[in-house]
């Protein structure tokens, strides 16, 4: 390793091992060494505590999402006609694809947790005070950004959940005062969700927000370094004055373990629970119920008060106030006093703010629970999904898929059946070409294999099990149902 | 930079640094081996085009047995070949050659040439497969005549079935004496 001309210089080192030796030929090129001494040895004032591992364990968080994320992007294509084929691949047939999927979605949700503790004890211990007023902000961005995040990433599935989900999303953008019909067709790409929703929401949830991100977690962490640890809620802001203790080594065994902890949660949840797919999102069903993913759930509670023209204060007003608070309180609580119990006002309006979150979401599965309509609806989506996983995977232009279209066109009667199927609304339930949805069986296969006579009658008499479904007697005219019984029997 | 001699620890009090560095290396050792671990996943995810084996080839249709019974040269053919391509399934047009049958049994021959995997055409005039890249030449039957081709042109399987002759298309390992499938 050692180069000849510096034989010298590394014989002032003769204990030195081979590592070392290594180590200090590195060090002279890149200064390696003090820029981990500039990273380790930061003094925490009154010490190293469990409370602040939470920075650390998001910064872990958001790499592995990066991680997961590229190696997904492996697999994924962003199309409207493609996305659900290939999240179905990588989830049934790719090695590993599963449980990679499901560390990203649970890592979502940890990220939020954690980013909800993180922003607890922040504030609580008023970290905020003595010249960090930017290093909030940043934060605050940050917390939006991931907001951000895990909405654009709830749509690339494209299943239902997804479509439907994002449908009720994008709409309430139109509530914006002035410009908010022209911000849902930005978001959309036009007045539809459609294969241009897709492309934007991907470019957004892997380009676009990852790189502010990257730029406002850099800035958070220089900021951080830059006014210093805060340490414990007692100590003085702007000049500690408790002993310190470096960040190395116990803040990082601290950092640590509760990273390798959320490690161990998340890949436990994954293999055991794994996030699951459901069945291709079809724009045509109409009892679709959507639910947003629970951190959601308060503000979707929320807006259910909030119809008619005052709508708007529950919808814009309000949370922008509440996020104005938020963003700017470094500005409104400005006395050095960090103790919780010495700031009533500022801490008795977080825990209000907190618990009407929590309020709300659960009122929301509450309401949910109670409507039995929406709790035999939800019940029904959550069969179709399992439904969905259950099946072997069907690759994208497979004989069934495509044969069905064909043979329609090829009979005059079966083309007739299609368009009878199609005014019925049979695809509502039953999908495009048959294929089903969560509202309805598929009929390929074993239904359109059905005798004629048998499939006529089953259609002006479903049985009460079909009833109790959801299908209704079938009333049209003998040649429609000719046709329509043809169009079904193609459907094989 | 001017720091550059300076000894990187402070020794300041001697049985801290040995504790500090011990757990650094605990540290790093852990770090590296929770690494490693957590790519194992993600190496089998990336790899798994790789690992895993490729779908069976299908039959393809070539056409009635009857129409080669008589023919005195190679005829070409576009045979549709369903594959699987990761997430979807694609028929793709191959061409083959169907060679005049010696012993009653009808031949296929893939126009891939075993040498750098051009395409090779029969040439009316010369009664021969010449290969437009390097000037492989290969008789009526894919036998080699000359050039760089290390083996004759590959025979591809065929079957009989109901009056219609059917082939199994297979792409063959290049440049090497034996014909060995790629799978």
């Amino acid at each position: 390793m050692a180069e000849p001309q510096h034989g010298a210089e590394n014989a002032k080192q003769p204990g030195g091992s081979r590592w070392q030796q290594l180590y200090q030929w590195i060090d002279r090129r890149t200064g390696i060494g003090s820029l981990l001494q500039e990273g380790l040895d930061e003094p925490i004032p009154g010490g190293a505590r469990w409370a602040y591992v939470f920075g650390s364990v998001l910064l872990f968080l958001f790499i592995s999402q990066t991680i997961t994320g590229v190696f997904l992007a492996l697999y994924y294509v962003p199309s409207a006609d493609h996305a659900h084929t290939t999240v179905a691949y990588i989830v049934k047939e790719v090695t590993g694809g599963k449980f990679l999927r499901s560390i990203h979605a649970y890592g979502s949700s940890a990220a939020v947790i954690v980013l909800l503790m993180h922003l607890t004890q922040t504030y609580l211990y008023g970290a905020y005070k003595g010249r960090r007023e930017l290093l909030w902000i940043s934060g605050c961005v940050l917390f939006a950004l991931m907001l951000a995040m895990a909405f654009t990433g709830y749509l690339l599935p494209w299943d239902q959940k997804a479509y439907f989900a994002t449908t009720v999303g994008t709409n309430m953008a139109s509530d914006v005062p002035l410009v908010g019909t022209w911000l849902k067709r930005l978001m959309r790409g036009g007045d539809e969700m459609g294969t241009l929703t897709l492309s934007r929401f991907f470019v957004a949830h892997v380009f676009l927000i990852p790189a502010v991100m990257i730029a406002f977690i850099a800035m958070h962490v220089y900021l951080f370094r830059k006014a210093g640890p805060a340490g414990p809620p007692s100590e003085d802001p702007v000049n500690p004055r408790l002993p310190t203790q470096r960040f190395y080594p116990r803040q990082v065994v601290m950092d640590t373990i509760v990273a390798l902890l959320m490690i161990l949660i998340l890949g436990l949840l994954a293999h055991f629970a794994p996030t699951e797919l459901g069945p291709k999102a079809n724009p045509a069903d109409t009892q679709y119920v959507p639910r947003p993913e629970w951190y959601y759930l308060p503000i979707f509670q929320w807006l259910k008060y909030w119809r008619g023209p005052y709508a708007i204060i529950g919808i814009i007003v309000i949370p922008a106030i509440t996020a104005a608070l938020l963003m700017f309180v470094p500005f409104i609580d400005r006395r050095l006093e960090r103790r919780a119990w010495r700031r009533p006002i500022a801490v008795g309006v977080f825990l209000l703010i907190f618990a009407a979150f929590v309020a709300m979401g659960l009122m929301s599965v509450r309401d949910d629970q109670r409507d039995p309509s929406i709790a035999k609806q939800v019940a029904k989506q959550r069969e179709g999904t399992e439904q969905f996983m259950r099946e072997p995977f069907q690759p994208a232009g497979a004989a069934s898929s495509l044969s069905a279209p064909v043979v329609a066109v090829l009979d005059p009667l079966a083309a007739a059946g299609k368009n009878v199927y199609g005014s019925e609304s049979c695809d509502a339930c039953h999908g495009e070409n048959g294929v089903g949805t969560a509202a309805g069986p598929k009929l390929t296969g074993t239904i359109a294999q059905t005798p004629t006579d048998e499939l006529s009658s089953l259609l002006r008499h479903p049985t009460p099990k079909m009833i109790e479904g959801g299908m209704q007697a079938v009333d049209i005219s003998d040649d429609d149902l000719k046709a329509l019984v043809a169009y079904i029997k193609s459907l094989k | 930079m001017s720091e550059g001699d300076r000894a990187p620890a402070i020794h300041q009090d001697e049985e801290l640094v040995t504790r500090r560095s011990f757990l650094g290396v605990l540290l790093g050792f852990g770090t590296v081996l929770m690494g490693a671990a957590l790519s194992i996943p993600l190496i089998r995810f990336a790899l798994h085009p790789l690992l895993t084996k490729t779908t069976e080839i299908g039959w393809s249709d070539v056409g009635n047995v009857d129409e080669f019974k008589s023919i005195t040269a190679p005829v070409k053919r576009l045979v549709k070949v369903q594959q699987r391509d990761a997430w979807r399934e694609i028929v793709s047009e191959k061409p083959v050659y169907v060679v005049p049958a010696k012993n009653g049994a009808v031949r296929v021959l893939s126009p891939v040439c075993p040498h750098l995997g051009c395409s090779v055409p029969w040439n009316e005039a010369k009664q021969e497969f010449i290969c437009p890249c390097h000037v492989a030449v290969f008789a009526i039957d894919g036998g080699r005549i000359s050039g760089p081709a290390p083996r004759g042109m590959d025979d591809l399987e065929t079957k009989v079935q109901d009056g219609v002759l059917m082939v199994r298309y297979q792409y063959f390992r290049q440049l090497i004496p034996q014909k060995e499938p790629l799978s």
